[in-house]
């Protein structure tokens, strides 16, 4: 399958989501270039994360207006698969394709490390390689990371299943210590009621590994691969290009 | 003309303004003034400490570059090099804890990129007063999240480094910010002003006010009227400076590059001076061409601006156009403010008029350097006194006290800010002896840590530069990594004070000796002097920064336990050593005494020994021997272990029980291996004559140590992790 690589200024984990698909997952990966308005026919569009424009507004609140993000709109309208992590998750909230907010983390400080997610519902594009009440531990790296919508959004959201993660702790008990960034619901990503827009907060390019002390990322690639896959009613060559991985990351983007 | 205060404002004495005058052959003008006095200053000129830098080694079968340019370079095989410095950002941290913080990451950030290499790990070491004192912990916390603030956004993961506590430290913080760079073999750049005719271009953020005049005041004693110098400290913007990282890689593949240099510590001054200076030619420059952001702006203060986010770049004339291309297509300025020439001089034009025409070389080059005084401080035979301490009846109760020190604590809520995992590379997360990060694609990994002990070079400050360098390189080991390279960070007083000098001439002398030992280059560094508020120097603080390579990363050893049922073993031996350690400061408020003995013939075996048996795949965990003694690293390998698993480890050593325990002689390291392993440790250490013998077992909830027959130590692993993992915490709760 095709995956795009959304490249907006400041985006950081735009090479380590590449590395992921391309190098890890075994997918045609293409990075596309914020002032461009090609999509270049992938089949999923990723946006990573990072500090887009410097998130000197709000998270994500710029890098809406960017003239990829008209394009990323529209394909998410057809039905096409978009995912969003962390910075990702915040521009699709900032630009309407996913409901809700985010607020600074309850400690009022950036956060990085590993948390527990459970998978709650394992019927989307993007979690079917898991199962319902799976336990993945995935690193999470962001300041604003505290989910907020209104009660009735979020009986909404719970009332369709559009909840995919939600913070818990190891055993996938919903405790107060696990809920980190203090996200009502302890919601960690949500998809949209078409079920083709995806976002997270939590970085699975970083638990893509065994070397970085985890796999279980890997779950949200394949399920994407998967579903891709059943749909087009065709097998992804997979790891057929064997090219050596460079230890440093390409040049990125175009004039 | 020039007068008494203006020369005082300016730091300069009487006789180096009069060498100035025979250099250029005439009185200078103010702004001209102003070059030379932030050129001159012990933060660029580095005056004081140049004769005794002398001292180390800089060659090595790695080096690809030394010291004397923006950052050192090692080759690593595979067409791979590292690019690492370490810098200090004290004095602005202090003023202004948040943008000093932030801005110290992002000035060595560009001293790395400026030679090529992507920034792939940052690591800090940091110095703060007593946090029980509000002005301490809002001092920390600005730090914090200053480095967390600019480094996360920029996309570079904070890996590692340290954080100590003090009170000399309570008017001068210390931030000393170490970043490791990865670049081709054969895509390197230098500061080099090279071919006459060639454009010099200026690129990046837009030149403001800020920061006038910051090496200077780096080269200063405080006051107690610090508040007016805020203005002297630059704001920083990480988004800037990773939109020049981008352009700048892009540029340098491209092949659009003759010479680089960042405009760090003064500005427009010392990369137009310096990278003419280093290639023999001069430079012409029109101020009216610079990117500014506020109206009105002199020559002086154009010229010594400290904004951040620039570079200043020598390209050829006919790639001028690409190279703008780059810039545009990432949103950045760049435009040619002048050109290469051949006669040896900065020749300034500023409204039509010529302001500036200096020879380079005397900026540069013709700092005087000073051979200044050294005494021995008389304090020095006091403190070294030490009468043995009264043994506490309950070492359980010391222990707990120990793990809850802030020295000692957990400090996790420092790194949990910092993204450490950025670039998918971390392969040992913060806390362990040494970060550890994987390359892509290959076998091969690199290892790095930063260290130092203030407290010891205090007391002694040749052992103690011996020591820092000695432990940094035994955390190394903890990962199987051998040290390939040195760069180090001298945080020290007033250099016009030979007691100072003493302490400095001491260390590096210490430093020098043990790198020579271990056969590791220093590639560089940097030195801060000046380090003193109302006449109180920090203690003497050495940090040093060694860079390590592994072998195989997927026998990189554990910090914490991987399993009961383990046996655990010691390297090295016990001593009867009370100077200088945690222990007698924390329980009985002495910092006195002699730092442990250090024979670096023995820690050099104990490291490699280390080394080997990681290598022959035997190790589990692995871990040194430093602050808080035996005991604590123990504790901390089952802290660090995810199930926290306890052990029992039973010592007969004929020494003082509290000496065993808290003790911290030196060249020691705790390993855990399976039990069917062990003898072939014990059989590799023989053979190599290291002192090595199996201490106890891993497992169980509790942490037992018995002493000759004795249970000296028996707590609950969770105990003593909650003591330790809530101390620092604590102090930072929001009190409701």
């Amino acid at each position: 399958m095709k995956f795009g690589v959304v490249v907006f200024p400041g985006s950081n984990c735009d090479y380590d989501t590449f590395h992921a698909l391309q190098n890890v997952m075994g997918q045609e990966t293409v990075f596309l270039w914020h002032k461009d308005h090609d999509l270049q026919q992938v089949d999923c569009v990723v946006l990573p994360g990072g500090f887009s424009y410097g998130d000197y507004l709000r998270s994500g609140a710029i890098a809406r207006f960017s003239p990829i993000m008209q394009e990323v709109k529209k394909f998410a309208e057809d039905g096409g698969l978009v995912l969003g992590i962390c910075n990702g998750f915040q521009i699709l909230l900032e630009s309407g394709l996913l409901p809700g907010a985010m607020l600074r983390n309850k400690n009022l400080k950036f956060l990085c490390q590993y948390v527990n997610i459970r998978i709650e519902n394992d019927r989307t594009a993007f979690t079917g390689a898991g199962r319902k009440g799976q336990v993945l531990r995935i690193p999470i790296a962001h300041f604003d990371g505290n989910y907020y919508a209104p009660p009735e959004l979020l009986e909404e959201l719970e009332r369709n299943n559009q909840i995919l993660f939600r913070y818990c702790d190891e055993k996938g008990n919903l405790t107060g210590e696990a809920n980190v960034n203090g996200s009502l619901h302890h919601i960690a990503g949500i998809v949209n009621r078409k079920g083709n827009v995806m976002g997270m907060m939590p970085h699975p390019e970083r638990a893509s590994e065994k070397i970085l002390g985890s796999e279980d990322g890997k779950i949200i690639f394949q399920s994407i691969i998967n579903y891709l896959e059943k749909k087009k009613g065709k097998k992804s060559p997979g790891r057929t290009v064997s090219r050596p991985i460079s230890p440093l990351p390409p040049l990125i983007g175009t004039f | 003309m020039i007068d008494e205060k203006t020369l005082a404002d300016h730091n300069l004495t009487r006789e180096e303004y009069d060498l100035i005058v025979r250099l250029i052959g005439r009185e200078p003008n103010l702004t001209e003034l102003g070059i030379f006095s932030v050129m001159w200053s012990e933060h660029c000129g580095y005056k004081s400490s140049k004769v005794h830098l002398k001292k180390f080694p800089t060659k090595g079968k790695y080096v690809i570059q030394g010291p004397g340019e923006n950052a050192g370079v090692m080759d690593i095989g595979d067409g791979l090099a590292v690019v690492f410095k370490i810098e200090s950002h004290n004095h602005p941290s202090y003023i202004e804890p948040y943008q000093g913080a932030a801005t110290g990451v992002g000035g060595i950030l560009r001293d790395i990129f400026t030679m090529g290499a992507r920034p792939i790990a940052v690591l800090d070491s940091l110095r703060f007063g007593p946090l029980d004192n509000p002005k301490n912990r809002a001092i920390m916390e600005g730090v914090v999240s200053g480095i967390s603030g600019y480094g996360n956004s920029f996309g570079v993961p904070t890996v590692g480094g340290e954080v100590y506590f003090n009170d000399c430290y309570s008017q001068n913080p210390l931030v000393n910010v170490c970043c490791v760079g990865l670049a081709y073999r054969d895509r390197l750049f230098l500061a080099r002003a090279s071919g006459a005719g060639n454009a010099v271009i200026y690129a990046g953020a837009k030149t403001g006010r800020d920061g006038i005049h910051g090496a200077t005041m780096a080269s200063a004693e405080f006051g107690e009227d610090i508040e007016h110098k805020r203005p002297n400290v630059q704001v920083g913007d990480p988004f800037k400076e990773k939109l020049l990282l981008e352009a700048c890689l892009e540029a340098m593949a491209k092949n659009l590059i003759v010479g680089i240099q960042d405009m760090g510590a003064a500005g427009l001054t010392c990369s137009t001076t310096e990278m003419a200076a280093k290639a023999g030619t001069g430079m012409e420059i029109n101020l009216d061409l610079v990117p500014q952001r506020e109206e009105g702006m002199t020559p002086y203060e154009i010229m010594l601006s400290e904004s951040q986010e620039r570079m200043l770049i020598v390209a050829e004339p006919e790639k001028v156009e690409e190279l703008k291309k780059i810039f545009n297509k990432w949103d950045l300025d760049a435009v040619v403010i002048g050109r290469v020439t051949d006669d040896g001089r900065l020749k300034v034009y500023f409204h039509g008029e010529l302001v500036i025409d200096i020879p380079v070389k005397a900026v540069v080059d013709l700092c005087p350097a000073y051979r200044r005084p050294a005494r021995k401080p008389a304090f020095v035979n006091k403190i070294s006194r030490l009468r043995k301490p009264e043994m506490p009846s309950d070492l359980n109760q010391v222990f707990l006290q120990l793990l809850a020190s802030p020295n000692i604590a957990d400090k996790e809520w420092v790194f949990r800010q910092y993204d450490h995992m950025v670039q998918v590379n971390t392969a040992v997360l913060p806390g362990a002896d040494s970060a550890v990060l994987r390359l892509k694609g290959l076998k091969k990994a690199l290892a790095m840590t930063l260290d130092g002990n203030a407290l010891y070079t205090f007391l002694n400050p040749r052992r103690g530069g011996q020591i820092a360098v000695a432990e940094a390189c035994r955390n190394l080991a903890c990962a199987g990594a051998a040290p390939i390279g040195v760069t180090n960070c001298l945080n020290f007083g007033n250099p016009e004070k030979p007691e100072i000098m003493w302490q400095f001439r001491e260390a590096i002398e210490g430093i020098a000796e043990a790198c020579r030992q271990f056969e590791i280059p220093v590639t560089g560094g940097n030195v801060s002097f000046y380090n003193e508020t109302g006449g109180r120097p920090i203690y003497p603080t050495p940090v040093l920064g060694i860079i390590g390579l592994i072998d195989d990363i997927n026998k990189v050893p554990s910090a914490g336990f991987k399993a009961a049922g383990e046996s655990i073993i010691l390297l090295g031996e016990n001593r009867e050593e009370f100077g200088g350690s945690e222990y007698l400061r924390l329980i009985f408020s002495e910092e006195k005494g002699q730092p442990p003995a250090l024979s670096l013939a023995k820690e050099k075996k104990v490291q490699e020994c280390c080394r080997q048996a990681i290598r022959a795949g035997l190790v589990r965990t692995a871990h040194d021997v430093s602050e808080g003694g035996l005991a604590v690293a123990l504790a901390e390998c089952a802290f660090r272990s995810s199930r926290r698993i306890g052990f029992r480890v039973k010592l007969n050593d004929v020494i003082r029980t509290d000496a065993l325990l808290f003790g911290e002689t030196q060249s020691r390291i705790i390993l855990a291996v399976r039990k069917k392993d062990a003898r072939k440790v014990l059989n590799l250490a023989r053979k190599m004559k290291v002192p090595a013998k199996v201490i106890g077992e891993t497992g169980g909830k509790k942490m037992e140590i018995w002493h000759r027959g004795k249970k000296i130590i028996d707590l609950k692993v969770e105990l003593g992790y909650q003591a330790w993992k809530n101390s620092i915490p604590n102090y930072f709760k929001i009190k409701k």
